[in-house]
């Protein structure tokens, strides 16, 4: 049985007059150790989906029918205090803005190993902090030792997501979504991001839900792609499938708006 | 640490600046020590000789060096009514007052922490807008009214204290300690109120940011979101507003000792101004100034030492 599997997703939400269906009939499986992408030009419903998924969409305001079923668990309907022991621990997120998704006020180091001081409570203080300056190593902090007692701001974007991802990999999910990783950053480290992605990938056999505008970079990372437009998906299937034969005109025209670079002998 | 001890230099020269316009305007506005002290019917010989006595015939400038030096030599001079040092005339109400402000502080802490978090959890149903009601009534009865209700409900229906039974800490700690809560608890309320209201305003902006969902995504419960995350950084705003309610409970106190017959600075400053004690008024405005001073002081360093952006840079 596949690590994640969604059936008939539909996000309703009700914090207007008319009830507005965001997200229709949503599949999706996910392999453990499998990267799939999640496609669509922003407001069609991908980020939302994730966000499901994660567990993180709040219960007032919206209802959502249909399953998901994650690791065994169906997060639907499971209890808070089930879904929070999944949180963080065999599940976890890496959000679209660095700059603004770790908290201010604590250090980089706190952040890092906050999922591992709520789900392994075992671990001493002591051994905690090595193990935090190890995952910050893994994704190639610098001086761990001296980020671990800074403050965000004092990191620049690049840095901030890779502490980021520390603190998704710290106590090693079994899926990692991350949703647009590298929209806020600029190209050359779009780049170490997602090599950082493949890397932990091929380490930990971690499953990456990888959602993106982006499509250069969805083919440089994942093994299959599902396109989403106004809440539905309109087309799925393995990255060289979708890229090579996009079925539907929609997924044409995105793929036909990567920018090409012309180059002489093409080794991609 | 630069920034520290700039602050604290401009506190100095803000406690000198007081004292300076607190001695010039009780030299301008009319009044005679000496008349007030003797009465209208004395002959003007002896009102001449107890001014002598006084040094009131002496020129202003030698008058305000000489108070001002004996200030900061820690001596705030002779009481014209008492005929005691003001030392040893206000050494022992000093503890009064600021222990009543601090108990204030304290409650007030303690009540609207807790009451805006609860609210801010069920914002948007009914127990949100009870608790705003609720707020909005209280913050608007001033705290020498409160203090009349504490005394009738607190006093007399309940029977938990005795209004007007006041006891000295030196002479029993808990039995003060227990007495000062009500007077504290009047002066608090108004002040909780709208420590409530700025930090539930506080908590629903935060809310809103993304380190909240990262937070929830980590498997923290909302108690933690909130007690964890939360509530230091939206505390940073009220921060400024924590400055001002020391400074209001300080001034407050006055008028709440009067309420519950506490014999603090605010009882002494007020018969002293009827008798034109002037250097029992002057120490007493100098000592408030300087604790409405040193707790602004105290803030800004909290301020420095809660949120790590501010003032880390130009160092």
């Amino acid at each position: 049985m596949s690590l994640l599997q969604v059936k008939d997703l539909n996000i309703e939400f009700h914090d207007h007059i008319i009830p507005e269906t965001v997200v229709y009939d949503f599949d999706l499986e996910i392999d453990q150790g499998e990267i799939v992408g999640l496609v669509g030009e922003s407001g069609s419903g991908k980020s939302m989906s994730a966000m499901a998924i994660a567990g993180l969409l709040s219960r007032h305001d919206m209802t959502k029918r249909g399953s998901i079923i994650f690791d065994g668990t169906d997060m639907l309907n499971c209890s808070r205090d089930k879904l929070r022991s999944i949180q963080g621990d065999t599940l976890s997120v890496v959000f679209q803005e660095p700059m603004t998704s770790l908290d201010p006020l604590k250090k980089i180091g706190y952040q890092v190993g906050e999922s591992m001081m709520l789900h392994r409570p075992d671990i001493s203080p002591e051994d905690r902090k090595k193990r935090v300056i190890e995952v910050m190593s893994h994704v190639d902090l610098d001086e761990p030792e001296k980020l671990y007692d800074m403050y965000p701001h004092e990191l620049s974007g690049g840095m901030r997501q890779r502490v980021m991802i520390a603190a998704a990999m710290a106590i090693t999910p079994k899926l990692l979504i991350a949703d647009e990783p590298t929209t806020a950053l600029d190209v050359t480290i779009q780049a170490e991001v997602i090599e950082l992605l493949k890397h932990i990938n091929r380490k930990h056999n971690t499953s990456i839900l990888f959602i993106s505008h982006d499509l250069s970079l969805v083919r440089s990372l994942c093994d299959r792609v599902l396109v989403m437009q106004q809440g539905r998906i309109v087309e799925s299937g393995s990255t060289k499938q979708v890229f090579e034969h996009p079925a539907m005109e929609y997924t044409k025209k995105l793929i036909s708006s990567i920018p090409k670079v012309e180059i002489d002998d093409t080794d991609c | 640490m630069i920034a520290i001890l700039k602050k604290i230099a401009s506190a100095i020269i803000t406690i000198v600046v007081v004292s300076c316009l607190v001695f010039i305007a009780f030299s301008v506005i009319p009044g005679d020590p000496a008349v007030a002290k003797l009465g209208t019917q004395a002959t003007p010989e002896k009102l001449e000789a107890l001014r002598i006595k006084m040094g009131l015939n002496e020129p202003l400038l030698k008058r305000f060096v000489l108070w001002l030096s004996g200030i900061v030599r820690g001596d705030f001079s002779t009481s014209y009514s008492y005929s005691m040092s003001v030392n040893s005339l206000i050494a022992e109400k000093i503890p009064v007052t600021l222990i009543l402000a601090l108990y204030s502080l304290i409650i007030m802490i303690v009540i609207s922490i807790p009451v805006a978090v609860f609210a801010a959890r069920h914002k948007g149903d009914v127990i949100e807008r009870t608790v705003t009601i609720i707020n909005q009534v209280i913050m608007s009865i001033p705290p020498f009214f409160g203090g009349i209700l504490i005394s009738l409900v607190f006093g007399m229906t309940l029977k938990l204290f005795t209004p007007g039974a006041y006891v000295s800490y030196s002479k029993n700690l808990g039995a003060f300690l227990a007495y000062m809560f009500f007077p504290a608890l009047a002066l608090a309320l108004p002040k909780a109120a709208m420590a409530v209201s700025l930090l539930y305003t506080s908590i629903v902006d935060e809310l809103k940011k993304d380190y909240v969902r990262t937070a929830y995504s980590r498997g923290n419960s909302t108690k933690g979101v909130f007690y964890n995350h939360i509530l230091k950084n939206a505390c940073i705003p009220v921060i400024t507003f924590l400055g001002m309610a020391i400074a209001d409970m300080i001034a407050g106190s006055i008028v709440i000792e009067q309420v519950f017959s506490i014999p603090g600075l605010g009882r002494i400053l007020l018969t002293s101004i009827q008798n034109r004690d002037y250097p029992v008024v002057e120490a007493i405005i100098v000592i408030i100034a300087a604790l409405v001073i040193l707790s602004n002081l105290l803030v800004d360093i909290m301020y420095r030492v809660i949120d790590p952006r501010v003032g880390r840079s130009n160092e």
